[in-house]
């Protein structure tokens, strides 16, 4: 970007709600499922119908206004958002506008090693709509009301950032309390956390704002950022040739990395937005907010602090321990049964990530008793079972066929690493026997060639044997040592 | 037979045994057939159905397993409240052929406790209107003389009780919808505190100031319906215990000694028809000789209340109605070549004139710009009916007034002249402003022998002492059991 403009930036970031039932109804939230298959009379707003508010949603959103350090609204209201779509079964969006459940709050961001606050508007609840499905086969368009109803949280910021790296960062802090919270998984994919940008650019200095456009919808943080950076560009080249930006709505598209106007906001809808009579005002007393307050998980931060003090980890150790809070937990679990914690911490970060990436699984994903894991990494980290054998056996946990008794399955496979030299020793005599050729190379200076002799004692011993105890004795012997 | 009694009577004579709902119902149709295709009080009368039903009903009362005062009594449902399977039109045209997938929260109730429902009943489009003339099925005509309306725009409940077509009914009143067609037919209908009876499958007008109520032969009647429909409902957030150790029925015990009744000075001005002032001051002079006290009260407010109403509620509905788009049920356009034509044609031609204009009045008063201007004043103005109403009550125990100004005008002037249908409403809209109970009660006939209404109301959760002094006044008159000749 041109260095005397600056962009200004406010998100608004829509996260759902993992509650097991929707905002309004019983009906489940689950994703996917056959079209209209997760609705009732109430969320497809049928006449006659009345909502009823999910206490757990309210709850989730008092624990996430306070970890956005957000005044918890007492007497928070719902309002309607009137406007008509066919994905809206009410034609109005149960939402909160004048009374929403929290406001003024901040989040810390650490961008280039600087910690930067984004001052938090308002955070409101309101309910999801539907989508509409397109169906090229009959060329019919086709609502499915199966996300109806699904709650979600709206951030609104204030326009404090001024580059890419700090919407991400700031969208990363979002997704890391949330996930803390467990009130939201944030899968951008999915579509369980989804941002609007709205940007504008000045000249550096200037305290004034310009017209703003609007991006909906981007559906990753990459393409979040790609999108930012197109968008300030194309304003500033638009001022920089005499032109005026116009306030728009832009959609942006990743794969071709341009965007085009969707509609133009100078003769927007007007919402007609009016307290829902349906619903009460809440009350939120101090001991509700009390107890949530009280029971807010350590977050991030602190626990990577803790991780480095309490268990000696690296800075980028226990800040990789720590991005995930299911992984952080299952790592003091399994430190808890006695296994040294740099060792538990190389086995997450390196072999687990590994495991899960290429069998694209996720943390959530995994069953594992962290009392077999201990178990299997004291075995390889004590050099009682090979590492190659014990990462296989990882896998197979990790993919979900790994076995129930760790201990058993390493027995009954014979896994275990001979402690008989014996044994050893008259394995090595048999290869050694029975590569005659290979032995004079070696004995007469190719001495590389021990690799190919050890590997296949290791073969024979199908785990058996320690490779670097079969390597020193088959040296002695093939130097006649013994 | 059944023309003569009432329901709790008709209840007592199937428990026992000297009546059966099967023959009821048929009894019943019978009337209806005779009078309906001049009253037009039913919008949908399955009697298949309804056969069904009481035949069901009639046998768990023989095994023993209904014993509720109501059990096996037929029971109108005005065309706003859902019945699972069966037509809920709202009496609108876009709402053609709609069946709910569920029953009302209320309708539920009676179907438990054994009463029969028998028929939609018809009303104003949406409950829109005061003389239920803008049904899509035909005006509804009063029984008194066909000439005249009902009253609207529970106009069909009040109607079929009227003329003997229905022993009682479940009407909705948002502004006086229950109360002043029950005074233009000389039945007796009753509008409980806001969130006494459940919301849950009542088609939405004004969701703030809506509610479920009897309309029946007499306060009695009102009083066991209630037993049956009133209660906190899981499903209406907006619903409220108001718990009491005695039912309805049972609190009606026609002592009023001592109780003050405020007379507001405001309800018996200039625009009251001389008979109905009249009429409502004997009533008064009967009840204070049973022991009851008089008092003038002032309600200043009440000049604001029809404005009031009639931003708030149209506000309200222009909201409530917009899921009828054409997309999901109802009527659809065939003249639509895109989303927002089927959305735009959809609702011009499937609602009527009366409920588009309240549409674009409510839409109006809630626009950017407006809002402040005109929601919000009202909503400030409602507060102050709520506080003027409890000021009220500390002086008095009931306040009673007309029902409505005057008696049923005649079919169409009403539509020449809306503002004047309006204001008419200006003695019931501020009972649904405050959430109030308020009862209507015959109290008289004027010249031309139509029946004037006088409604009693209470303070909040005060729901029995209402329906208490309605009956007490009940007891000592007899204009409540007087109906219409023959029908013509």
């Amino acid at each position: 970007m041109n260095k005397e403009w600056e962009m200004v930036i406010g998100l608004e970031v829509h996260v759902e709600l993992s509650t097991k039932s929707k905002i309004f109804c019983s009906c489940t939230t689950e994703f996917g499922g056959e079209p209209n298959t997760h609705c009732c009379p109430v969320c497809m707003g049928m006449p006659g119908t009345l909502p009823v508010l999910n206490k757990k949603v309210l709850e989730s959103a008092i624990s996430a206004g306070l970890a956005l350090n957000c005044e918890i609204e007492r007497e928070p209201r719902f309002d309607r958002k009137n406007y008509f779509y066919p994905d809206l079964p009410k034609a109005y969006q149960i939402s909160q506008l004048y009374k929403p459940i929290a406001h003024d709050g901040y989040v810390e961001i650490l961008v280039n090693d600087n910690v930067k606050k984004i001052r938090i508007h308002e955070m409101h609840m309101e309910e999801d709509a539907g989508k509409l499905i397109h169906s090229d086969f009959d060329n019919e368009t086709y609502p499915d009301y199966n996300r109806c109803g699904v709650p979600l949280l709206e951030i609104v910021s204030e326009p404090d950032f001024r580059s890419a790296e700090e919407v991400s960062a700031y969208l990363d802090k979002i997704r890391a309390l949330f996930t803390y919270l467990e009130i939201s998984d944030c899968k951008m994919q999915e579509g369980s956390m989804r941002a609007d940008v709205n940007l504008s650019v000045r000249r550096k200095g200037e305290k004034t704002l310009g017209t703003r456009t609007e991006m909906k919808n981007i559906n990753s943080i990459k393409a979040i950022e790609r999108a930012i950076e197109n968008e300030a560009d194309r304003q500033v080249d638009l001022l920089l040739s005499g032109e005026r930006v116009v306030q728009e709505t832009r959609h942006w598209n990743d794969d071709k990395r341009f965007s085009y106007a969707m509609r133009s906001k100078e003769n927007a809808q007007d919402y007609r937005y009016f307290p829902e009579p349906d619903i009460p005002p809440m009350i939120v007393t101090d001991e509700m907010v009390g107890d949530i307050r009280n029971n807010l998980p350590e977050f991030m931060e602190a626990k990577k602090e803790r991780f480095m003090k309490q268990y000696g980890l690296s800075e980028y150790d226990a800040g990789l321990l720590v991005l995930n809070k299911k992984q952080a937990e299952f790592f003091e679990v399994v430190v808890s049964e006695g296994v040294e914690a740099k060792a538990i911490a190389n086995w997450l970060i390196g072999y687990f990530s590994r495991s899960l990436r290429e069998n694209n699984l996720e943390f959530e994903d995994l069953d594992i008793s962290p009392v077999e894991l201990s178990k299997l990494i004291t075995y390889v980290e004590e050099g009682k079972v090979n590492r190659k054998e014990g990462l296989e056996i990882l896998d197979n946990i990790i993919k979900g066929c790994g076995p129930e008794d760790v201990e058993k399955y390493i027995k009954d496979n014979d896994l275990f690493v001979s402690t008989d030299n014996s044994e050893l020793e008259a394995e090595i005599d048999n290869v050694l026997s029975n590569n005659q050729k290979v032995v004079d190379e070696y004995k007469s200076g190719k001495e590389k060639v021990i690799g190919f002799l050890v590997g296949q004692v290791m073969k024979n011993g199908k785990g058996k044997f320690n490779p670097s105890n079969v390597k020193t004795i088959m040296e002695k012997k093939l130097k006649g040592e013994v | 037979m059944i023309k003569e009694l009432t329901a709790v009577e008709i209840g007592k004579k199937i428990k026992a045994k000297e009546l059966s709902a099967i023959e009821l119902v048929e009894e019943l149709n019978n009337l209806r057939l005779q009078n309906d295709s001049i009253v037009n009080a039913y919008t949908n009368f399955d009697i298949e159905k309804i056969r069904e039903n009481a035949a069901a009903v009639q046998k768990k009362i023989d095994c023993g397993e209904l014993n509720s005062v109501l059990a096996g009594v037929p029971i109108g449902i005005k065309d706003n409240i859902c019945t699972e399977g069966e037509l809920t039109t709202c009496a609108s045209k876009i709402l053609k052929g709609f069946t709910p997938p569920f029953d009302a929260t209320s309708v539920k109730k009676l179907k438990q406790a054994g009463m029969i429902v028998a028929g939609k009943l018809n009303m104003d489009e949406f409950a829109m209107g005061s003389t239920s003339e803008t049904s899509c099925y035909g005006a509804v005509k009063n029984p008194w003389n066909t000439n005249k309306v009902p009253g609207g725009s529970s106009g069909g409940a009040a109607a079929a009780v009227a003329a003997g077509e229905a022993v009682c009914t479940l009407g909705s009143d948002t502004g006086g919808s229950i109360r002043q067609p029950a005074s233009y037919c000389g039945v007796t209908g009753f509008k409980p505190t806001y969130g006494m009876v459940s919301r849950y499958g009542l088609i939405a007008y004004a969701s703030s100031l809506d509610q479920i109520g009897p309309v029946a032969r007499d306060v009695r009647d009102c009083a066991a319906i209630m037993d049956v429909i009133s209660g906190i409902d899981g499903k209406d957030s907006t619903s409220r215990n108001y718990s009491s150790s005695t039912s309805f029925l049972d609190s009606l015990t026609g002592n009023v000694e001592g109780k003050v009744i405020g007379v507001p000075e405001e309800c018996f001005g200039d625009g009251v028809d001389a008979d109905v002032k009249q009429s409502i001051e004997e009533m008064i002079k009967e009840i204070e000789k049973i022991g009851a006290k008089v008092k003038t009260i002032h309600l200043p407010f009440i000049r604001y209340a029809v404005p009031t109403y009639y931003i708030i509620a149209t506000a309200e509905a222009s909201s409530n109605l917009s899921r009828f788009d054409g997309v999901k049920y109802g009527f659809r356009s065939d003249n639509a070549s895109s989303i927002d034509d089927l959305i735009i044609h959809s609702r011009s031609e499937g609602f009527g004139q009366e409920v588009r204009k309240r549409i674009l009045l409510g839409t109006f008063v809630l626009s950017s710009g407006y809002y402040d201007a005109y929601y919000n004043k009202a909503l400030k103005m409602k507060q102050m009916i709520v506080d003027g109403f409890e000021k009220a009550y500390k002086e008095c125990d009931v306040i009673i007034c007309p029902t409505a100004p005057m008696t049923a005008p005649e079919i169409g002037s009403s539509l020449e002249d809306k503002m004047k249908m309006y204001l008419s409403d200006i003695f019931t809209v501020s009972a649904n402003l405050a959430g109030l109970p308020g009862l209507s009660v015959p109290c008289g006939f004027d010249k031309n022998n139509m029946p004037i209404g006088a409604q009693i109301l209470g303070a909040a959760g005060e729901d029995r002492s209402v329906l208490n002094m309605g009956y007490a006044y009940q007891k000592i008159s007899d204009y409540h059991t007087r109906r219409p000749g023959g029908i013509r």
